[in-house]
């Protein structure tokens, strides 16, 4: 019975690791995972995970937001009412500047939420792949695959010159 | 420098080293610093205890002038706050690399800049207990602020901008803490122990990969979208604080605009100006250097023009409009009781940063403090000719007044130069004070290195 094996190379440098990441992908794996202290657009379309889902919570904490802040200054000029004038009781265009600010702040607050859910934290336990060198000036590259086909990507990862590969499984 | 160890093998390693090294223990120089800073607040705090316990009559303000230094403070500090969000969410959105290594150092700036001014609101008011009166909240007399008023809308901008400032912030911090905690592993001792700890809980776990980091850097861009329309807004707020109301200097529709083009000068009059002792005690040469200053002082003197365009425009509608009472408020500014902080405006806002034409002035860095220390002034000066000049010269000859700040107003306007500054002191050495990850994002571009000096922006 073939089980899974995992293949860690680690690189140096961003565009090797998108060289890699590329090959790989080529050879029909889909398990990639990398680590590093940086990351770019092109690496992100080579590793070619879905979109991210926090626009929506961008999107959804805005809309609430926008919503609140008209909410609350309309409701409270017809709660507690207080004629001026005879002039209409709701003043919309100063309300604009309230339901404005409410936008923003529930977009910005939920975004972050978002990003904080779906990236799992805050939490204390690292994932068991992460190394110290990983945040400073090192990527890892690591790919999950059948352990039939784990000698050929480490061929693959050990053409890009890494640092080193590993392979557990 | 045994507490970041392991030695820098690698140009990304060496980056985060030379700025992770900054946060040694402090040295004497630092500690004096603190001292003189501690010893003004508690001056100034006293000034404050003293105006709370003896009432608002110890501050110089009086009718018909019922707005001076501490509404000058406000406006000024809440200025001073812009530059941060625009450098990093509009200059991050606009793709302008020489932001890179002086928006972490300005978003500090604009977290200490708000919280200074949000004080100046409560210091104004007298009876600081009421304050939480601007908050909307539930209670037993049905009341609710009026939504009307554009000093509800100033609370609602600043506590907003307060708060998305603070995240945005955080959040660029979060991977340099990984990278805090990750260096300290490779260190023995107490203290690296600790700091690994503080920091591994600052960076809430983050580990770096490539799906946290789509996450993370989605969220980063929304954060910059929204930031962008936010820190415009909340200055134009705070110029309709003025321009909402009737006094003759005041109304104006250009005020938003106007505002919000003084408030993103003296913002970057700051940077420049703290920025540049701050580069040399941290030993940071490499990172902010004569790139950074020549672009800053372009964005400078851009923003100087449209002031002084203001200026201009503002004059010649006065004269324009035919209305009698806005001319005289005009003239008055220019030659009445005011005219010195006038003509002080004038010159610091409007002709001194014209030098930043000249490139070699643009490229030298003591030049470029220098100027900016004249524009912090030259700002300052312009929230007081707009706030003090305009009010002591209304509509009735009978109610003209003049203004003089006591020693109250004067000593807690210095305590608020030491809060900011000692916030930014404490910053300086807890937290890394460039962000390390755009650093190396903009050596793997290709777009800058650490000592690059390069010509083009």
């Amino acid at each position: 019975m073939a089980g899974l094996a995992t293949v860690t190379a680690t690189y140096g440098d961003i565009h090797t690791v998108v060289g890699a990441v590329r090959s790989i992908r080529e050879e029909g794996c889909k398990g990639i995972q990398v680590f590093g202290p940086i990351m770019e657009q092109e690496l992100e379309d080579a590793i070619g995970k879905p979109p991210s889902p926090v626009r929506r919570y961008a999107l959804i904490g805005g809309v609430v937001g926008c919503i609140s802040g008209f909410a609350i200054t309309l409701w409270s000029s017809f709660y507690y009412p207080l004629v001026a004038g005879g002039k209409p009781l709701a003043s919309v265009p100063a309300y604009v500047v309230i339901g404005f600010e409410m936008t923003i702040l529930f977009a910005g607050i939920s975004a972050l939420i978002g990003m904080l859910i779906h990236n799992r934290m805050p939490t204390v336990e690292l994932s068991p792949a992460h190394r110290p060198r990983y945040s400073d000036d090192q990527f890892g590259l690591r790919v999950a695959c059948d352990s039939k086909q784990s000698g050929k990507i480490e061929d693959v990862l050990r053409s890009y010159g890494p640092d080193e590969v590993h392979v557990d499984g | 420098m045994a507490s970041v160890a392991p030695p820098a093998r690698t140009p990304f390693a060496r980056v985060s080293r030379d700025i992770i090294g900054a946060l040694w223990a402090p040295e004497w120089r630092y500690r004096a610093v603190m001292g003189v800073l501690v010893v003004i607040l508690s001056w100034a705090g006293f000034a404050w205890v003293y105006q709370i316990k003896t009432g608002m009559g110890t501050a110089g303000i009086s009718h018909p002038v019922m707005w001076g230094v501490y509404i000058t403070n406000f406006v000024f500090w809440v200025g001073i706050a812009h530059s941060g969000t625009l450098i990093s969410a509009i200059l991050y959105l606009t793709r302008s690399g020489w932001r890179t290594t002086i928006n972490r150092a300005a978003e500090a700036m604009t977290i200490f800049a708000v919280m200074t001014a949000g004080l100046f609101p409560l210091i104004h008011l007298g009876r600081i207990w009421y304050f939480y009166f601007l908050a909307p909240y539930p209670n037993q007399r049905f009341l609710w602020p009026n939504f009307r008023s554009p000093l509800i809308w100033d609370f609602f901008a600043i506590s907003t901008y307060f708060t998305i400032s603070l995240l945005f912030w955080y959040s660029g911090l979060i991977p340099d803490m990984a990278t805090i905690r990750d260096r300290m592993k490779g260190v023995t001792g107490r203290m690296a122990r600790f700091k690994e700890k503080v920091y591994g809980a600052l960076s809430l776990g983050w580990a770096g990969s490539d799906s946290q980091w789509k996450n993370y850097r989605r969220m980063y861009l929304y954060m910059a979208a929204i930031a962008t329309p936010l820190v415009l807004s909340v200055h134009s707020v705070v110029s309709w604080d003025f321009a909402m109301a009737i006094v003759p200097g005041w109304h104006s529709t250009i005020f938003a605009p106007y505002f919000v083009a003084g408030a993103i000068f003296s913002g970057i009059a700051m940077v420049i100006t703290l920025s540049v002792p701050f580069r040399w005690a941290l030993g940071l040469e490499d990172y902010i250097n004569e790139y950074h200053y020549d672009n800053m002082a372009k964005l400078m003197l851009l923003t100087s023009l449209i002031v002084g365009y203001a200026y201009i425009a503002e004059y010649f509608m006065a004269w324009y409009s035919g209305d009698a009472m806005e001319w005289e408020s005009f003239r008055w500014r220019a030659v009445g009781a005011y005219s010195g902080p006038f003509w002080i405006m004038m010159t610091c806002n409007v002709l001194i940063p014209l030098l930043c034409f000249a490139r070699r002035i643009r490229r030298s860095i003591m030049s470029m403090f220098i100027i900016s220390i004249f524009v912090n002034i030259g700002m300052w000066y312009e929230r007081f000719v707009i706030i003090v000049t305009s009010l002591a010269h209304e509509y009735e000859p009978g109610v003209w007044g003049l203004y003089t700040p006591t020693w109250v107003e004067l000593s807690i306007t210095a305590g608020s130069f030491a809060w900011f500054l000692f916030w930014f002191m404490i910053f300086a050495k807890t937290l890394p004070a460039i962000s390390i990850t755009e650093v190396k994002e903009s050596m793997a571009e290709g777009y800058w290195k650490p000592g690059d000096k390069k010509e083009d922006s």
